[in-house]
């Protein structure tokens, strides 16, 4: 997968959020988001799988649309998209079903260490487990694309570790993250754009 | 089909608080239909497949508020968008997943209620028959204002006023072919599937607004 951004701008209401931003992604990429509250970080991980139009400039993937190469992209934002009732075994499987995965969802709660947690209905786990449970469908579908919105905030140690290992052997595979963060998230080699103050490598 | 049915069994599963109250509904607002109107038992006769009727139709439309809400205030819309399905099937799977969890349970108590209004023999069988008919267009057109309003803090009241002109040729054709055993049925057919048909386009295109 490779994707071209050019000369992508964001207005939102009277704020003009960023202007003339360029970078292109190739397989084993990376894409780190960053800059403070407010200055467009998650508007412009929202327009790479095409939920948000950009006000100017275009994005292709693989010379399409993102909305034609929706169903190959991951995305994890602020919402988690977890249902109180459901165990967290049955978020999993319903993913994985409905993205037509190979069906290891025993194996992603294994990675993510919720196999004991796993028949718990998801309106009990803790913040940080919910976390965990979210970024466990990323491993539920294969996808050339992960956009992540501020992944970790609420991981402990361990799961963000887990969480670096994960994305690095996405990458090591072809895959392409592209992240948001205001954390210091060990994800080397990586494209980082500060939004407020340009673009750096 | 995977994806449809992966989403028809959560739904359904997800349903399981929801059909009680609608059910509930229904049968208190029959109930009451009596208490309000007298014993005449002739006068209930006539007015029996009407009255349940519009206690289906009210009953739909307090399950509906629900129907795409959580789904686009926790985020799952963003993800059911890069499915690779077309959003239009997965609606498809949700309104079946509703009238199977919420609408059916009604159809299947009507002809009991029907029963407490004097109905008998003939007429109950034509008031299940055209509930079964007639009901799914009340999920497939309540969905598209479901779908519209779902993204509103408060889009319970706003939902109503949009939904229940839209449910009036469904309740013309669906009480006139219950209480006249069954004249009127082919229209009522038609409209459930012309709703089927526009329905699960209409309920797309208001959810990606939904989605920026």
């Amino acid at each position: 997968m490779l994707i071209e951004c050019d000369g992508l701008s964001c207005v939102r209401g009277d704020a003009a959020l960023f202007q003339a931003l360029s970078f292109d992604l190739e397989p084993g990429g990376a894409l780190l988001v960053r800059g403070a509250n407010g200055v467009g970080k998650t508007s412009l991980l929202r327009m790479l799988p095409g939920f948000l139009r950009p006000s100017a400039g275009t994005i292709l993937i693989d010379g399409e649309t993102p909305a034609d190469r929706a169903d190959r992209i991951h995305f994890v934002g602020h919402s988690d998209g977890l249902k109180a009732s459901q165990s967290a075994r049955q978020h999993l499987s319903f993913w994985s079903n409905l993205l037509n995965g190979p069906g290891n969802v025993d194996e992603a709660l294994a990675i993510w260490g919720l196999t004991a947690i796993a028949n718990l209905p998801c309106g009990v786990l803790s913040a940080g487990q919910r976390r965990r449970l979210v970024l466990a469908r990323l491993l539920v579908a294969e996808r050339d694309l992960w956009v992540l919105d501020e992944p970790t905030a609420p991981l402990d140690r361990a799961a963000s570790k887990i969480f670096i290992d994960q994305v690095a052997t996405y990458r090591s595979k072809g895959g392409i993250v592209a992240v948001a963060t205001h954390l210091d998230l060990a994800i080397g080699n990586a494209l980082e754009i500060r939004l407020g103050e340009g673009v750096q490598i | 089909m995977k994806a449809l049915f992966a989403i028809l069994a959560r739904d359904m599963g997800l349903a399981r608080q929801g059909w009680g109250l609608a059910l509930g509904f229904f049968a208190l607002f029959v109930t009451l239909m009596p208490l309000a109107v007298g014993p005449n038992l002739e006068v209930l006769r006539q007015l029996g497949p009407g009255m349940i009727w519009l206690g289906a139709a009210l009953a739909t439309l307090i399950s509906l508020d629900r129907l795409y809400q959580a789904d686009v205030e926790d985020g799952s819309v963003d993800q059911l968008l890069l499915s690779g399905m077309p959003l239009e099937v997965l609606v498809l799977g949700k309104v079946a997943a509703h009238w199977l969890t919420t609408i059916l349970p009604l159809v299947i108590v009507a002809p009991l209620l029907g029963v407490m209004l004097n109905l008998e023999g003939q007429a109950l069988w034509a008031l299940a028959i055209s509930l079964a008919v007639g009901t799914p267009a009340l999920s497939f057109i309540g969905s598209i204002a479901a779908a519209m309003t779902a993204g509103q803090r408060r889009g319970g009241p706003l939902l109503s006023i949009l939904v229940l002109p839209l449910f009036v040729p469904t309740l013309i054709f669906g009480a006139a072919s219950a209480a006249s055993s069954g004249e009127g049925l082919a229209f009522l057919g038609a409209v459930t599937l012309l709703s089927a048909a526009i329905s699960p386009f209409a309920s797309a295109a208001a959810l990606r607004l939904h989605v920026s």
